[in-house]
């Protein structure tokens, strides 16, 4: 089982996929603010996604858990 | 008859030469890149409306009567307000970054080098030393920093300088991405930094202290701003003075910045500004500012030379005061390389050691030169 975690610090922005949504390598899927910057997430590998973490506008660390992927 | 040629006589348009009208037009230009294009909006504005109100003949810059000039003679050439935005920017500043990653606070040092480059080239084309230092010292791109120095060491060169290192601030992503690019391969920009180790509560209450004694012991004149600056970081991470803490990055800080902005405005009378040596500032200011930029990427450079763990080459480009500009722009060059490279927070480190690092500057020119 896959995650996709969070590669830094920032604020959730917008999450872009939703609970059983399949998705491919490299797609966007929640898009991190920091420093008042919006960063995309991309999909590390190809899955479907089980669990997403996180709420829109909540905090995350640099390695927090974002979405589980199976 | 007699009556309207004392109206006219007045009034002040006989004191108007075409140096004024200049100068309108400078401040205009300035109000419409705030207004339209969003450069720095919150300094340039005021400075725009500063420099109207300078250039329209009245005593508002006439010393120990002026309006203005009572705002700059205790805010800047007292040397209080910079001071006061060191507080803000300190309670501002998540250091994190650099606790986690300490090798980042030589980088915040190793682009202070193109500071010195400029110095002596200033030196070359014949302004004084103490001129030389201010144009220098832009290169670090910290507008508090130069109004300081400026301040202590040529006044006269204050308005010209805040006005170039706020420029260069606003024209980061425009100066720094080519200079990054010539001076890295793409495999280098593709370096991928291992995630920064979690920093305890305590370690980031200590730093603002130990960084405060360190650097007023080896730099006693940075006190001032380093002062302020650790004691705002301190304000921030005790948890405990929100209130403060808040209100010197906020309150405080706007207030400060009119009082700032609108008095360097107004050391910018057109019989000062339209001078051949402006250009010169300008030109250096740049220089300064693309030395600073390949200094810091110079360094990161010779460290993975002597180092196991690859530290991306970009991040010394960050090296340079501007914050959060220039860490943003490594995060974009970085990406443009490969979009899952997420340098900004490891930039962070080098960009906030980079305040320091220009404060010190600041502090050994002053120790030498005053």
């Amino acid at each position: 089982m896959a995650t996709i975690e969070s590669p830094m610090a920032g604020k959730v922005f917008q999450i872009l996929v939703k609970v059983g949504d399949a998705i491919a390598e490299d797609d966007e899927v929640i898009i991190l603010e920091a420093l008042k910057m919006e960063n995309p997430i991309f999909a590390p590998e190809d899955g479907i996604v089980k669990e997403i973490v996180v709420k829109e506008g909540q905090q995350v660390a640099d390695g927090d858990v974002l979405i589980v992927l199976e | 008859m007699e009556l309207f040629q004392n109206m006219w006589a007045a009034m002040a348009f006989d004191n108007l030469y075409w140096g004024h009208f200049v100068m309108w037009a400078i401040a205009l230009t300035f109000v419409y890149l705030a207004i339209k294009k969003g450069f720095e909006p919150l300094l340039l504005l005021p400075i725009a409306f500063g420099i109207l109100l300078v250039n329209l003949p009245s005593d508002i810059m006439e010393p120990n009567q002026g309006l203005l000039w009572r705002f700059y003679h205790y805010g800047e050439e007292w040397a209080v307000i910079p001071p006061l935005i060191f507080l803000g920017i300190g309670a501002m500043t998540d250091f994190g970054p650099v606790i986690a990653n300490p090798r980042t606070l030589l980088l915040g040092a190793g682009a202070q080098g193109g500071v010195y480059v400029t110095f002596f080239g200033a030196l070359a084309l014949g302004f004084s030393i103490d001129q030389a230092a201010v144009i220098g010292i832009i290169g670090g791109a910290d507008g508090p920093t130069t109004i300081f120095l400026a301040s202590k060491l040529a006044p006269e060169m204050m308005g010209i300088c805040a006005v170039a290192a706020y420029s260069y601030m606003a024209l980061v992503p425009v100066i720094q991405p080519p200079i990054m690019k010539l001076l890295t391969t793409e495999a280098q920009r593709k370096i991928r930094m291992k995630s920064l180790r979690k920093v305890s509560k305590l370690e980031k209450i200590f730093f603002p202290i130990i960084t405060v004694i360190v650097i007023t012991l080896v730099v006693p004149d940075a006190a001032a701003l380093m002062g302020m600056f650790c004691f705002g970081n301190l304000l921030r991470e005790s948890g405990v003075v929100e209130r403060l803490s808040l209100t010197a990055q906020n309150e405080l800080m706007n207030i400060v910045t009119i009082f700032l902005g609108i008095s360097v405005g107004a050391t910018m009378p057109a019989e000062v500004f339209l001078s051949p040596k402006v250009i010169g500032v300008f030109v250096l200011g740049s220089v300064a500012f693309a030395a600073s930029t390949a200094c810091g990427i110079g360094l990161a450079h010779l460290m993975n030379l002597f180092s196991k763990e690859k530290i991306n080459p970009l991040i010394g480009a960050a090296g340079v005061s501007a914050v959060p500009m220039a860490a943003r722009v490594v995060h974009k060059v970085g990406s443009e390389a490969d979009k899952k490279n997420y340098l900004l927070m490891h930039a962070m480190g080098p960009n906030v050691a980079g305040v320091i690092g220009t404060a010190v500057a600041a502090g050994m020119f002053l120790s030498v030169l005053k």
